[in-house]
């Protein structure tokens, strides 16, 4: 799976070797930074948010170890005029000794080194900028007293390694920028589907037209075979995503990983649904390459976040009036929800059964999946459950990668598939048809976690 | 084609065809003809989009040559191909015969003998011969974007060019219709150059004109009674409600089991002429069955009394 994990935790070791075993903290350096940018407007240089996330983003590449490396990337960022520089070096100077003063742990070891200590800080367990901080993200520093004014900034940078195995729900406002950023970085490959056109290469079959012609020359003597070889799509994705209250820690964060599904690399076709008691179609709202620009779009037109689940009618909603129009292609479905539905189960088992059968695959990320002591045993979720080709956690960064690797191992072939006996229906109304009632009605065995 | 002065006309002659077109639909049909633009028809499943182009093919005399879309198709199945077999033969023969000149072996392979016509080559070629055809694209959301960005080039002027052969211009455009089931949407740029019609499934009488029609021998009680079970069958939430080609093919049905009436038993025997979903014949209930074959009936009696 997973060569974008892989990346990413070398990215994160990129940023300073001792960084990892060091400190492994969340960090504030964000909100070092964005007040730095207040300093500098203050001192009348000029600098937007953005500029301050691209310096953010900026940090993931230079090391940051080396403060003249720091400096000039933060002035390359920063500083749009001339003018500017000679301030931005009076505030740079001044802000990071300010950063120093004002470090708590230099506060109450004031006596002892005039060195900042952040790190040390965290170890001492105190709340840093208003985030909560678990006790396994503090960092086992050794208590080495680092002189310069790096360390420090590595000990407020926060880890990716750590971002990606936290759950969304209990991430600060800075780790889920990191997260964010990270997932837009995320390589998203979908499984291939083969089609029915040809391009010329080597290997496959002959290619005619080009035989005779290329060998004219030759006088109609077969020297040089030239061949055709298949041409294959990436698929399409189908995403239907729960946005209702239930769900309302998760769906931000989830729908940023949509929109970095639709702005994948490769262009892959995605079809993207919201539902909560109602079904919206989200696919236009998603083309705006600015996701804060996409998500603000979606808010005016989905009407009811944080609603009430219905789910079974959702998905019914979408395989009566979407099913034949975006799932003509081998696409692959992907359902995020956590399966707490206050709709009608029988229903929802008979819409996933649909959906399934015209899927090429049909994925449940459930964002519960991640609690370790979570049984997939509301109502609505078991009934799914017997539909689903894949059951995984969508609960961090871990886990979308794992889709990832899921999603481009989709293969050609559709995942086998039991045959299912329809459940009895609810009604004590006797069938019509008396071939059918010959059947034996079982409940579905229940599938493990993880199927497939 | 200045043969029709009026959309009643249009619409006259399309009955006259054994096609009931509706007056949205005989004007669109009218435009196609007065503007020599393509007509692309939408509609559910067994609406009557594919009869379009056969009934107009009919009514106007002129040949009909169909293009079945399907996922892949290329220059190859719609323009032309070489006969590379014939090719190879023809150089083998050469070769024997001692030719040694591949200026002349090339004019040679590259002739209209060897060339193999593709249906869009066709109906270029029949606009050039003889009388424009009516060429039927059918079911365009099969084909892939591919095709389509390629018939764009096509349809805006008819032309096609063989590198070893030349242009061929189409002198008159022929009767273009294109049908989709919308299974996936038709590329803007396609559309913007089309007149558009979407068919809907036929009001009750209309239905009833289509099948008395197209099933002369049926009942006139049956037929009433068998059109007005199906639009109540349409008003429930079905995953694939019946379309007129199934009222058709269910009236034939009816009548070769030699109903008069519609009943209960009957209904259930043959609703799989109608219904093709498992799922859609294990929702209805007996009850609701009932119910629509009593509303089909029950109306007619209402009726009769007033």
């Amino acid at each position: 799976m997973d060569t974008a994990g892989h990346r990413l935790t070398q990215s994160a070791i990129a940023v300073d070797p001792h960084a990892a075993q060091d400190t492994a903290q969340g960090g504030n350096l964000l909100v070092h930074l964005l007040r730095f940018g207040d300093l500098l407007r203050l001192m009348g240089v000029e600098t937007s948010l953005r500029q301050m996330l691209d310096l953010m983003d900026a940090l993931e590449f230079v090391p940051i170890s080396r403060r003249v490396d720091f400096y000039y990337a933060a002035q390359s960022l920063l500083v749009t005029r001339r003018e500017d520089l000679p301030i931005f070096d009076q505030a740079f100077a001044l802000f990071w000794s300010l950063v120093q003063d004002e470090s708590p742990s230099a506060e109450s070891n004031a006596t002892e080194k005039k060195q900042p200590r952040l790190p040390r800080q965290k170890k001492q367990g105190e709340p840093g900028e208003g985030q909560t901080r678990d006790a396994e993200l503090a960092p086992d520093a050794s208590g080495e007293e680092s002189n310069s004014i790096l360390s420090q900034q590595i000990g407020v940078y926060s880890p990716l390694e750590v971002v990606r195995h936290k759950d969304f729900r209990d991430m600060t406002w800075e780790e889920i920028q990191a997260a964010k950023r990270a997932m837009a970085h995320l390589d998203w490959k979908l499984g291939l589907r083969r089609t029915r056109r040809y391009h010329s290469g080597p290997g496959g079959r002959l290619n005619l037209r080009r035989l005779v012609r290329d060998n004219l020359r030759f006088g109609g003597e077969l020297l040089r075979l030239t061949y055709r070889i298949r041409v294959y799509h990436p698929r399409p994705l189908v995403v239907l995503c729960d946005i209702s209250g239930s769900m309302e820690r998760y769906s931000r964060m989830l729908l940023h990983f949509v929109h970095a599904l639709t702005h994948g690399r490769l262009g892959v076709d995605v079809e993207a649904f919201v539902f909560s008691t109602h079904l919206t179609r989200i696919t236009h709202h998603l083309r705006h390459r600015d996701v804060d620009e996409s998500l603000d779009e979606l808010g005016l037109a989905v009407q009811d976040w944080s609603g009430g689940t219905r789910i079974g009618e959702a998905i019914k909603a979408f395989n009566f009036n979407w099913a034949r129009r975006v799932l003509g292609r081998g696409a692959v479905v992907l359902i995020i929800s956590d399966g707490w539905d206050r709709g009608d189960s029988q229903m929802l088992a008979q819409e996933m059964a649909r959906l399934q059968r015209s899927a090429h695959r049909l994925i449940w990320l459930n964002p519960l999946l991640g609690l370790p002591t979570y049984e997939p045993s509301q109502r609505g979720m078991a009934a799914a459950l017997a539909y689903i080709d894949d059951f995984l956690p969508g609960c961090n960064l871990a886990s979308l990668e794992q889709l990832a690797g899921l999603l481009s191992s989709v293969t050609l072939a559709r995942p086998e598939r039991k045959q299912h006996v329809r459940p009895p229906i609810a009604t004590s109304e006797p069938k019509f048809r008396p071939a059918r009632a010959n059947l034996v009605l079982r409940p579905h065995p229940s599938r493990p976690l993880h199927a497939g | 084609m200045g043969e029709f002065k009026s959309i009643d006309e249009v619409q006259a002659a399309l009955y006259e065809h054994v096609y009931v077109a509706d007056r949205a639909l005989a004007t669109a049909v009218f435009l196609t003809l007065k503007l020599g633009k393509p007509l692309l028809l939408e509609g559910e499943a067994g609406v009557g989009k594919t009869q379009v182009g056969k009934t107009l093919a009919e009514m106007l005399q002129r040949p009909l040559i169909r293009l079945q879309c399907y996922e892949g198709l290329d220059v190859n199945s719609t323009i032309y191909e070489w006969n590379y077999t014939r090719q190879m033969l023809h150089i083998r023969a050469m070769e024997a015969q001692g030719c040694q000149d591949t200026a002349e072996l090339e004019h040679d392979l590259f002739g209209a003998g060897f060339l193999i016509k593709r249906p869009l080559l066709q109906a270029i070629e029949l606009t050039e011969t003889g009388v424009p055809p009516v060429l039927l694209i059918d079911e365009l959301d099969r084909a892939d974007q591919e095709f389509e960005a390629f018939l764009l080039e096509v349809l805006s002027d008819f032309q096609i060019t063989i590198p070893e052969i030349g242009t061929l211009r189409a002198a008159r455009p022929p009767l273009v219709i294109i049908t989709s089931n919308r299974t996936r949407e038709i590329h803007d740029a396609l559309k913007r150059r089309c007149i558009y019609h979407w068919i809907q499934y036929p009001p009750l009488e209309k239905e009833l004109r289509i099948v008395t029609l197209r099933v002369p021998n049926a009942p006139v009680l049956l037929a009433r009674q068998l059109v007005q079970f199906v639009q109540g069958l349409r008003t429930l939430e079905l995953f694939k409600a019946p379309g007129v080609a199934e009222t058709i093919d269910w009236a034939e049905a009816l009548v070769t089991l030699d109903m008069q009436e519609l009943d209960l038993p009957g209904v259930q025997d043959t609703l799989g002429v109608l219904l093709k979903y498992q799922d859609d014949i294990d929702a209805l209930r007996r009850d609701d069955l009932k119910q629509l074959v009593l509303q089909a009936r029950g109306k007619l009696e209402m009726e009769a009394r007033l």
